[in-house]
């Protein structure tokens, strides 16, 4: 579905943040991507729907390539890839509609979206959205005055109102407390179970990953060093992403939590 | 280094010796420089108008007290028409500033070594100039009149206008930017909702403190001929009719007050 081939980024300072990385994501695939600060996950997710310009490589989503493309096509293929990001991005001073409204934007017209008057169909499934993270009551609300978790829901409906084939998630959870922040990764992962969605999802919390992923792709210095299931992750292989450090409360952690999970569910 | 060590205790101090030494020096050319410029100005100063002041200044007041009320009636249009002036001299102002700021912000120019250097010289040039001088010029081309200083006013506002917003411009949140272009977005659709809603509150401060400086600079342009209630001043000024001066100058100041009513009003419930 998606495809990486040597994906280089160098950039004008003489960073290499990324050196030839490959990685293939079938369909329907949640990928974990973890790795310090500095390590490139950013660049990576930004290179896929070229917010950065990789430097060289290819990126095939589907049948095509994307680095090659012109400006106008470039903003097609945008559409059918959602982004979620850090801090949200909501445009603080629109409403939740206008800001879940604006991820149809690449579908309408200048006009249209200039005067607010988006397709109904639009309007209907924003609505659908919003009621299904929760936030139908605060479809009138503006953006700036929501809590963390509600922004960031806000920001997931933007994303998949796009109609995406995959979602580019950028730290969905840095900014938000730990209760919030499962609940966000669940949403993320039930929401692209639901649909088959791929997703590749940024993220600091490496037990929050092994919670919620099928898949963990470790990157150092801007190079995969691990590619594997969420329990592959011992202790040397934590040490040869991160650099050395006592890993072995993050794992014990990882096991309560499913454990916890397990019982919950059953 | 201001940190000596004196005995195995660290004294420090703000300055260290030689450091403090130039710093005195500095203070005392300083001194030595507004002490010769002193003499200077007192030597070609004719100390006897100085003196003679406060008693023209004395004849004036009693001259020009009480005003003259009754002028009021004929002063209703002039200050109307200084209230157009610099209401339509700002509107113009804003619909031309808008595209050049953005033609100016570092994040939003087409081309930064071409493109942006003129919209700077744009508004460097029209900030440089004062609005007097501007009517003299438009009075010139288009002759004397209300809409000279409606155009007067106008130019000498994109400047201010256009500074003030491109700066806004480029202290946007450039995530939102990103969000907004990572949906497939056009240029223009980024612009209309990345971009607008961030600096909207920017611009309507910019207009209304730009407005509310208008009126104080269309009240003088009369002064050349350029319309409004300066026409009237300095007609009142050439036949020394005082009490019609300080009746008029009376009204600028309830018109200047009124406007920064208004203006801190609108700006209070924009923020």
């Amino acid at each position: 579905m998606l495809r990486l081939e040597k994906l280089v980024k160098t950039y004008k300072t003489g960073d290499q943040a990324l050196k030839a990385v490959n990685l293939e994501i079938p369909e329907g695939q949640v990928l974990a991507l973890i790795g310090p600060s500095g390590a490139g996950k950013s660049t990576l997710i930004r290179c896929i729907n070229r917010l950065v310009e990789p430097t060289s490589g290819n990126v095939y989503l589907g049948d095509v390539e994307l680095t090659g493309l012109s400006a106008g096509m470039l903003r097609k293929e945008r559409r059918r890839m959602g982004m979620i990001f850090q801090e949200y991005a909501l445009v603080e001073r629109l409403s939740v509609m206008e800001n879940v409204l604006s991820g149809r934007l690449g579908y309408v017209g200048f006009w249209r979206s200039f005067l607010r008057r988006f397709p109904q169909s639009d309007v209907d499934e924003a609505f659908r959205l919003l009621d299904r993270v929760g936030l139908a009551h605060m479809a009138d609300k503006r953006a700036d005055e929501l809590s963390g978790g509600q922004r960031q829901r806000v920001g997931i409906c933007r994303a998949l109102i796009q109609n995406p084939a995959l979602l580019l998630v950028d730290e969905p959870t840095a900014s938000l407390d730990p209760k919030t922040s499962r609940q966000i990764m669940r949403l993320i992962c039930e929401l692209c179970k639901e649909r088959g969605l791929a997703a590749i999802i940024n993220i600091h919390d490496v037990a929050l990953a092994q919670m919620f992923v099928q898949r963990v792709i470790g990157l150092r210095f801007g190079e995969m060093v691990y590619d594997g299931p969420p329990d592959g992750l011992t202790p040397d292989k934590l040490t040869e992403i991160y650099g050395e450090e006592d890993w072995e409360a993050t794992i014990e952690a990882v096991d309560e939590d499913d454990l916890e999970a397990e019982s919950a569910a059953s | 280094m201001p940190v000596q060590d004196i005995k195995g205790q660290k004294i420090w101090q703000r300055r260290a010796g030689r450091e403090s030494l130039f710093h005195w020096a500095l203070w005392l050319i300083g001194i030595a420089v507004f002490a010769y410029c002193w003499q200077q100005i007192s030597k070609s100063t004719t100390w006897f108008f100085v003196w003679d002041a406060p008693r023209i200044a004395n004849d004036i007041w009693t001259r020009a007290t009480p005003p003259k009320w009754e002028y009021i009636t004929q002063l209703g249009k002039p200050i109307w028409d200084t209230l157009n002036i610099a209401t339509l001299g700002t509107l113009i102002s804003l619909i031309l500033a808008v595209p050049v700021a953005f033609l100016a912000a570092r994040n939003t120019t087409p081309s930064r070594f071409i493109v942006r250097p003129i919209a700077l010289l744009i508004i460097v040039s029209t900030r440089s100039i004062n609005s007097l001088i501007w009517a003299l010029l438009l009075i010139a081309i288009i002759g004397p009149g209300v809409f000279a200083g409606v155009i007067a006013i106008a130019i000498r506002s994109i400047g201010f206008c256009a500074k003030l917003l491109y700066e806004a411009i480029e202290e946007i949140d450039e995530t939102q930017v990103e969000a907004i272009t990572a949906t497939g977005a056009s240029r223009w659709q980024v612009m209309a909702y990345g971009i607008v809603p961030q600096i909207l509150p920017a611009f309507a401060g910019i207009a209304v403190f730009r407005w509310d400086i208008n009126i104080r600079e269309s009240t003088v342009l009369g002064l050349v001929g350029a319309g409004g209630i300066g026409l009237q001043l300095s007609s009142s000024l050439n036949v020394l009719a005082w009490p019609q001066v300080s009746l008029i100058l009376l009204v600028i100041l309830a018109a200047v007050v009124i406007s920064e009513w208004v203006s801190a009003k609108v700006r209070g419930a924009i923020i």
